[in-house]
């Protein structure tokens, strides 16, 4: 390598890590001043209005509440986990039988499409009221329903992505239909099945939360945001709306997590 | 016993503006050891026949045996192996993951897995990658792997379409004489499809001549080469003799040379 040719690997490398900083620090950088600006509109000029609490009194709430919050956490995480994972294995089977039979995707695909769109703010209240008002279950139900569709989607898709020539590869090495599905169908559509359950899973937590605005059982993040909201406690309703931020985060995180370990070693 | 016989085989395709027929009457036989090139232009079915041969198609019409059976039992006995113009590699396996796919679908031991895979490493020069994803490889070497792969089980039949087809020239006639060398090293039959007819004078015993509408075997051209397939034969006067008849096989009539004009 010629001096001048090290010389810009060198400035390249430089340029690259100094992106890679930029990309950390330039969004903390924006939460700060974002902070600053909440914290010198509502406690320095006081020109908020009434509802919206100092980022130190929300932080404070959150500190002297944070058993409560961290129970009511779980709860409404319980419900979207289980909502989650009821829905994922029943879009998963669903999907290798679509994938499989093709008249049984004719009748799958309006039924999906039926629940794709139907809206949980419109069915919530009906199954709280047909599950009993101390039930988790209508919540889990609607949470369920909502993960459904976009691991249903997303794992359709992927079944359907092998490649002819790995088909004739497959059939040329005489392999049976069950060794095609575990080393090429299911490979597959891994990457696909990971990315429906990392959008399932906000959308879970999403569900199971606004599930929680239209009765059930007192407790979880939900109702507590909106009775807190409503008696006038405003900064612990904010401390559970930072607590509800929180699980739709490590959920988010834990499944970009595992999808990146099993694409490893991909072309992306 | 040959290791392939054709007698009369066609076959006709299906489609909603009628039956198209790709292939009619092919009589064709490969002898064991053979080194056979099947050329001509597009849609005259010669990637058709090699794909009944190998029964990923099966055949409309005549008889077709790869060593004395019938082309199914030959693909479930594993009589063949087969080698795409896409390399084919299953890209979330290693190179060494990839050759023993084969090996792994019939339930060969771990331990014989990885001899042979070093084995088939070694045969094409890829000793140093087998641990490497496809997608950090070259395009040349992707098909290394994948006639590796082809090779897993010692097949006595090697199935060939268009291997080399999305290569640059260099690295295609590099992997010619690779080819000429392990057909050689392993005595295994060898159905080439090309469109390259320096390529089949290059590497075959015998050369088929096909053309289109209806795909048919208008002359079978033997090169008489002998078994050298060195760089010194692409600079022989019998080479370009025999790539001068290839090509007026394939025009249908002598091609008019400029100093006879």
């Amino acid at each position: 390598m010629t001096a001048v040719a090290a010389d810009r690997a060198a400035s390249a490398d430089r340029a690259e890590s100094r992106s890679r900083a930029a990309r950390v620090v330039a969004p903390i950088v924006v939460g700060a001043i974002i902070l600053a600006l909440w914290f010198l509109v509502v406690d320095v000029l006081h020109a908020a209005p009434r509802a919206l609490p100092s980022p130190v009194a929300i932080v404070g709430q959150l500190a002297e509440h944070y058993d409560i919050i961290l129970e009511d956490m779980g709860i409404t995480a319980t419900n979207a986990l289980v909502g989650l994972a009821v829905g994922a294995v029943v879009a998963i089977v669903l999907a290798a039988l679509a994938a499989t039979f093709r008249p049984m995707d004719g009748m799958l695909a309006p039924l999906v499409a039926a629940i794709a769109v139907v809206p949980i703010v419109a069915i919530t209240p009906i199954l709280n009221t047909m599950f009993g008002a101390s039930s988790q279950f209508g919540r889990q139900y609607v949470a369920a329903i909502a993960a459904f569709v976009p691991v249903f989607v997303n794992v359709l898709r992927g079944l359907r992505q092998t490649r002819p020539v790995h088909r004739d590869l497959l059939r040329a090495s005489g392999a049976s239909g069950l060794q095609t599905f575990r080393v090429l169908t299911l490979p597959t559509a891994l990457p696909y099945l990971l990315t429906g359950l990392r959008i399932a899973s906000s959308i879970a937590v999403i569900a199971a939360l606004v599930a929680e605005y239209f009765g059930g059982p007192a407790d979880g993040i939900g109702t507590a945001i909106a009775s807190y909201a409503k008696s006038g406690h405003a900064a612990l309703a904010f401390a559970y709306v930072a607590g509800g931020i929180a699980i739709g985060l490590v959920l988010f995180l834990v499944m970009s997590l595992l999808e990146r370990l099993v694409t490893r070693g991909r072309p992306v | 016993m040959s290791a392939v016989i054709a007698k009369g085989v066609g076959k006709t395709f299906g489609t909603k503006s009628g039956d198209v027929v790709a292939l009619t009457d092919v009589e064709l036989t490969v002898e064991p050891g053979e080194f056979v090139s099947l050329i001509g232009p597009s849609g005259c079915g010669k990637s058709t026949l090699l794909r009944l041969i190998a029964d990923l198609d099966s055949a409309t019409t005549g008889e077709l045996e790869v060593f004395g059976k019938a082309a199914r039992q030959a693909r479930i006995d594993q009589d063949y192996g087969i080698a795409f113009q896409q390399a084919g590699l299953l890209p979330w396996r290693t190179v060494a993951g990839n050759i023993a796919l084969p090996l792994e679908l019939h339930g060969v031991s771990k331990k014989a897995r990885a001899d042979r895979v070093a084995e088939l490493a070694a045969l094409v020069g890829l000793d140093d990658f087998v641990d490497r994803y496809p997608d950090q490889l070259s395009g040349g070497m992707q098909q290394r792997v994948a006639i590796a792969r082809a090779l897993a089980e010692q097949p006595r039949l090697l199935l060939m379409d268009e291997p080399f087809g999305a290569l640059d020239e260099m690295t295609r006639e590099y992997l010619q004489g690779e080819l000429a060398r392990i057909a050689a090293e392993t005595g295994a039959a060898v159905v080439f499809v090309t469109h390259s007819i320096p390529e089949a004078v290059f590497l075959s015993d015998r050369v088929v001549v096909m053309s289109p509408r209806p795909g048919r075997i208008t002359d079978i051209l033997t090169t008489g080469l002998g078994d050298a397939r060195t760089e010194a034969l692409r600079e022989s006067p019998e080479y370009f003799e025999r790539v001068t008849a290839v090509r007026e096989a394939l025009h249908g009539a002598p091609v008019e040379r400029a100093n006879e004009r």
